[in-house]
């Protein structure tokens, strides 16, 4: 029988700590919709959303209920439109249609977002691929819904530098087309080293080729319940902080559990994995930057946060893997700046830099994450930036993603609004110097040794 | 078998625990298990129900349950239990 303090303490993470479950994500595959000809794609590929994810936002909001637990966003990935679209389009115009097509299926359906408009070209980019990764400013521009990814390398391929020079110039002319809204197009843009085909997280989210025709997987969210924790723990030792955030992960992510299943058993689609993660959301006490103040720095960015965060990442991984059969996705601490009041105060007091965000990356899921940069950051800039990131990833067999925002006609000191989940950001410096003719190099690097390891 | 936790929290009064058996007995709901407690002024309490045998849906209950909090100035809930048997179970 259950006892008295633990309902006490499950509700208490639900009403006072944030617990919930961040988001259902229902992949679908569309392999099924390839067509030569874009209206019958476009069709095909409605008719299949609705068929199959008409109930979705319906049946998160019933669990919700029945075990009086947020489950705060529903959402579809698909598979990557590069391949999709490649038999139908011609043109970008083509594309930015598949990607309307895609937003009026999201509002159909009532999710709030749908992730797949990607593009997987670790090794190489096909015309499709190309005509797609051009087309994103615009297709970002005419949507609300659709959010956009691409895979530019990973540790057996190497990293496709031509890619990673395109997407430099993609996310500025993002930045400019929505440059009324603090380019915000940017938020719903990401590039990927080693992207997983099972993330149910946005914007990165996508089904992937390996994954069955329609799969259910879960976020589960809960630093605010992680901290809470902690605090009983100051001054103790590694272990004892190591155990305790072992033993919340654990918590957190059965309910996870819980729900995919529910969820899979009520929406008749099969169980994918639990993403394993702390998300941050803007609000007070869900904060990821202030587990690491728990842990004991002063702010994100003080000598010792790699360390932290690497333990942290690790304990919730280590916890959360038993709390689930399968796991997958990200799986790890997200370090959003925007989406984090942590992150932001850190960065307003001068003590997180883009430098150490970046070092970071080398230790947690998953990569630079919401950032706010300078309007006048060059699109060399950007894929040098994006190039660092992906060798990171490739080198250390993880997934790293980088979602940079350049904020056209703000600079540092000046601040981002996007409003809601992904919050504000104040506007980061970035290194100055000048990386065009590492850059403007065509080809790829190639996948790097996997043996004498240092 | 279907159970749910209900739990009932707010500034003590009389008729509390009445108020809400009757509901649940009023919509077939059976009492598995009650506790009860008062700290400062505030009541507390939680029970074990079967929902199974109630021809009202779950979220009809919830909704009502609700209802009735308001009557009594409480915050009533109820949840599936395998929240909890998820979390704190192996």
């Amino acid at each position: 029988m259950i006892s008295r303090s633990e309902i006490l303490e499950t509700n208490q993470m639900i009403e006072k700590e944030n617990l919930d479950v961040r988001t259902i994500t229902m992949g679908i595959s569309l392999l099924d919709c390839i067509d030569a000809d874009r209206t019958t794609l476009c069709t095909k590929i409605r008719d299949k959303i609705l068929g199959l994810a008409g109930n979705l936002v319906n049946t998160g909001d019933e669990i919700g209920r029945e075990y009086g637990i947020p489950v705060v966003n529903k959402r579809i990935s698909v598979t990557p439109i590069g391949i999709i679209g490649a038999a139908a389009c011609r043109s970008e115009e083509d594309f930015v249609e598949i990607a309307k097509e895609l937003d009026r299926a999201a509002k159909d359906v009532g999710v709030n977002f749908l992730g797949g408009y990607s593009a997987v070209v670790a090794k190489g980019m096909t015309s499709a691929d190309a005509l797609l990764m051009r087309s994103i400013p615009e297709a970002l521009s005419n949507t609300e819904r659709v959010c956009s990814s691409v895979n530019v390398g990973s540790t057996r391929t190497g990293i496709n530098m031509d890619a990673v020079r395109l997407m430099g110039q993609v996310i500025r002319q993002t930045a400019e087309k929505t440059a009324d809204a603090d380019s915000i197009g940017c938020a719903k843009l990401v590039v990927f080293c080693n992207a997983p085909d099972d993330n149910p997280f946005m914007a990165g989210a996508f089904h992937g080729v390996t994954e069955a025709d329609a799969v259910i997987n879960v976020g589960v969210s809960g630093p605010g319940v992680v901290k809470k924790a902690l605090e009983s723990v100051r001054g103790e030792s590694f272990e004892v902080l190591c155990e305790t955030i072992k033993k919340t992960a654990f918590k957190i992510t059965r309910v996870g559990q819980l729900v995919a299943k529910r969820a899979s058993e009520m929406l008749g689609v099969p169980f994918g994995i639990v993403d394993l993660s702390l998300a941050p959301t803007p609000a007070v006490g869900d904060s990821v930057a202030e587990i690491l103040q728990e842990i004991g720095l002063e702010y994100p960015g003080a000598p010792g946060t790699t360390a932290a965060l690497a333990l942290l990442n690790d304990q919730v991984k280590k916890g959360g893997v038993m709390a689930s059969s399968y796991v997958g996705g990200l799986s790890g601490a997200f370090i959003p700046v925007s989406e984090d009041q942590g992150m932001i105060d850190a960065v307003n007091a001068g003590c997180l830099t883009l430098e150490k965000l970046e070092a970071m990356t080398c230790v947690c899921s998953v990569g630079l994450d919401m950032i706010a940069i300078p309007g006048d950051t060059s699109a060399a800039t950007l894929s040098g930036i994006i190039a660092d990131e992906m060798a990171i990833g490739m080198v250390n067999q993880k997934t790293t993603a980088v979602r940079l925002i350049p904020v056209i006609g703000k600079g540092v000191g000046e601040q981002a609004e996007f409003g809601g989940l992904l919050g504000y950001a104040p506007i980061m410096p970035v290194n100055p110097f000048g990386c065009d003719a590492f850059v403007n190099r065509t080809g790829r690097i190639p996948a790097p040794i996997h043996s004498f390891k240092n | 078998m279907k159970k749910a936790i209900i739990t009932v929290v707010g500034r003590d009064c009389v008729g509390i625990i009445a108020k809400v058996c009757t509901y649940l007995a009023d919509s077939n709901i059976n009492i598995l298990d009650i506790s009860q407690t008062i700290v400062g002024g505030y009541f507390n309490m939680m029970m074990v129900v079967e929902v199974g045998a109630s021809a009202k849906s779950f979220d009809t209950i919830s909704e009502e349950l609700g209802e009735v909090g308001k009557t009594i100035g409480c915050v009533i809930r109820i949840q599936l239990e395998d929240i909890f048997d998820m979390m704190h179970r192996i």
